[in-house]
């Protein structure tokens, strides 16, 4: 405590010298904080227009499509097409503990949509209730999805995108309304609540029809799933849910649970993987700039200490005379250096959190596909550490160095130096 | 610390000729400075003797090696050969901040050019050597104005270095160096800054201190400050050639 005392002492009865290098050196510590501000809100921004991105096709979802078998099983030969049926669904979910939810899903393409006078030919789909949770296919207000019911009566309910209802309804509510699906007259029960989505497969979700799986088999006379998708209970337990389905499949089917080529899966939990790989790796990137941009900042803080220390030659000769030790003399410096560097990250972290948040704003007014991708500009926790931890310690090393100079000579020579 | 009393007993020592007084005892002191290409050798078996309450004046012309023996009696720098016993305690091979403690509590420094700190006031240049060695705040308030008293600077506390003159700054650095009672006072060239008139104020009050029981070692090349001292050591080419009481 004493020896903290006296070391502030010291440091304030040199720090008056030196006034307009000690200006240019904040700044350069200040430019280089805002740079590693502004490059990790941009990285952080984008990882969470990633994430949103993600999650538009559904979290932590597999989607099995059929194939063919690779390999002889049972006496059976390879090259045989593997179909699944709506009710391999339930047979999903009883004999595989590890699946929590899964859904059938049908394909039609080019289907006539008629309105009125407004007739557009697009997807329709039919699927499992299930689906809604899945695939985040959520109504907008005063609608709803497909429901067990719609299901069990086969009715003739249709659910649309955003942009086909907007296509086909103009700016009118459409939900109660009555569309031509195929020529047969389908009431719209719901609206796709608007979502970014940015992996989809055979189209955008904003951009088709949707309508239950029984009316889809009745209608279009379907008996195999176009997809099945599912969702383990834990991500964790994603390989296993994949290994038991394929078992309790391949059983059904007679095919060897090991035929990677009996069934396709694309599961979005490895893409997940991957893609926080992808992100951590552009993070550590743009850190790494951000950090160097800050170290030149630091070196200009080693530089203005190793002059004011050889300025200070004397001074510091007077002060060992006088009995200081070391650590009162390392101290005072490194202390200084570290105002020297608290000084431009205080002001850097404030013209950086200026920046971020103009930027913020300007993005809230200015809509554009490419700015939306790349997200808003977001300071969080982890920044501001990483932030203050570099800061701290380019202020250490700073005063560190030039101060283990000033004390590693005699006395007697310090005393003589002019 | 030296007061009367310590005066009394230095001169029952004097008497005696024992040498359990001597404060510094050098013996076979060598320094070498190896500037690289070239070893300078300036100081070359050095043996000198300091008891208690001496007042010394080491003379010699430039380069003579008498501020390398100060800086040496100073522990300002290190020998590189012989021994230096301080007060009984042998002082090569002391670490770093233990020879900052020596220079701290046993030894008093005036420069020549009195090495005060500019941006501090003259009561915070006193103050320091009490911070180093870690006197409460109280009781280095009241031993620097004492301090102060003493030196006749009182009212100039509070004024810093550039609104003293030469002889007052002078005595503002008698102040310092007498701050935490060292068991010497090293002079360098006291007066060597200052008009006659200060310099021999100066000279006057390091004999108020001898007079008190100080002991004191002046360095200098000024034949008549010598003569004021009681001893005078003569040094050149880097070695005592000639030690004898002030005449």
């Amino acid at each position: 405590m004493r020896t903290l005392a006296l070391i502030v002492r010291l440091f304030r009865s040199a720090a008056k010298i030196q006034r307009k290098r000690m200006i240019l050196t904040v700044t350069a510590i200040a430019w280089g904080t805002v740079a590693i501000i502004l490059l990790l809100s941009f990285g952080e921004g984008l990882k969470r227009s990633l994430e949103t991105g993600k999650r538009g096709l559904g979290e932590d979802i597999v989607i099995i499509w059929m194939g063919e078998t690779e390999k002889a099983y049972a006496g059976l030969p390879a090259g045989r097409p593997i179909r699944l049926l709506p009710e391999d669904v339930d047979l999903a979910l009883a004999s595989v503990p590890e699946i929590a939810s899964a859904a059938g899903e049908m394909h039609k393409w080019d289907v006539q949509l008629v309105n009125g006078r407004t007739a557009l030919n697009k997807r329709v789909v039919g699927v499992h209730p299930a689906y809604r949770d899945l695939r985040t296919s959520f109504a907008q207000a005063g609608g709803r999805y497909i429901d067990e019911l719609d299901l069990r009566l086969k009715r003739r309910v249709v659910f649309l995108g955003d942009k086909l209802a907007k296509d086909l309804f103009g700016a009118a509510d459409p939900v109660g309304k009555t569309l031509l699906v195929a020529d047969s007259p389908f009431t719209v029960v719901g609206v796709l609540n608007k979502k970014r989505q940015m992996s989809m497969y055979g189209g955008p979700d904003n951009d088709r029809a949707t309508i239950p799986l029984s009316t889809f088999e009745a209608m279009f006379g379907r008996r195999y799933l176009s997809n099945l998708v599912y969702q383990p209970t834990t991500t964790a337990l994603g390989p296993v849910a994949k290994r038991h389905l394929m078992e309790a499949l391949g059983a059904k089917y007679r095919f060897d649970p090991a035929d990677t080529r009996a069934l396709y899966f694309w599961d979005t939990i490895e893409d997940a993987k991957m893609m926080n790989a992808i992100m951590i790796g552009l993070e550590a990137f743009l850190g790494v700039i951000g950090a160097l941009t800050l170290i030149i900042g630091g070196v200009g803080v080693a530089n203005i200490m190793f002059a004011a220390v050889t300025h200070r030659t004397r001074e510091i000769g007077v002060q060992m005379a006088l009995g200081a030790r070391r650590l009162y003399i390392t101290g005072s410096i490194v202390l200084e250096s570290l105002a020297l560097t608290f000084a431009g990250g205080v002001v850097g972290i404030g013209v950086g959190v200026t920046i971020v948040q103009i930027l913020a704003a300007v993005q809230a007014r200015v809509k554009s596909e490419a700015m939306e991708f790349l997200g808003t500009p977001t300071i969080s926790i982890p920044i501001a550490v990483t932030t203050v931890t570099l800061l701290g310690l380019i202020g250490l090393l700073a005063g560190y160095f030039p101060a283990r100079r000033a004390v590693s000579v005699q006395p007697a020579e310090a005393l003589r130096f002019e | 610390m030296f007061g009367n009393g310590g005066n009394g007993r230095n001169g029952r020592e004097k008497q005696d000729g024992t040498d359990d007084g001597a404060i510094i005892a050098l013996t076979g002191i060598r320094k070498v400075y190896d500037t690289g290409a070239v070893k300078v050798e300036a100081l070359r078996k050095v043996d000198l003797e300091i008891r208690r309450n001496e007042f010394v004046a080491i003379v010699g012309p430039s380069g003579s090696g008498k501020s390398t023996l100060m800086n040496i009696i100073g522990c300002l720098d290190t020998a590189t050969e012989g021994s230096y016993r301080l007060r009984g305690e042998e002082v090569g091979g002391m670490s770093i901040d233990r020879l900052a403690d020596i220079r701290n509590r046993r030894i008093g420094f005036v420069f020549q050019n009195f090495n005060l700190l500019p941006q501090l006031t003259a009561f915070e240049n006193v103050e320091m050597p009490l911070l180093f060695k870690g006197v409460p705040a109280k009781d280095r308030r009241e031993r620097v104005e004492t301090l102060f008293e003493q030196v006749g600077l009182a009212d100039r506390m509070q004024h810093r270095p550039v609104e003293l003159s030469g002889g007052q700054m002078q005595r503002v650095a008698i102040a310092r160096a007498l701050a935490c009672e060292p068991d010497i006072v090293l002079a360098d060239e006291p007066t060597g800054n200052l008009d006659s008139a200060a310099g021999s104020d100066i000279i006057g009050k390091f004999e108020e201190l001898w007079a008190k029981g100080h002991t004191l070692v002046l360095i200098t090349h000024d034949g008549a400050i010598a003569r004021r001292t009681r001893r005078i050591v003569h040094v050149q080419d880097g070695t005592v050639v000639d030690d004898a009481p002030a005449a």
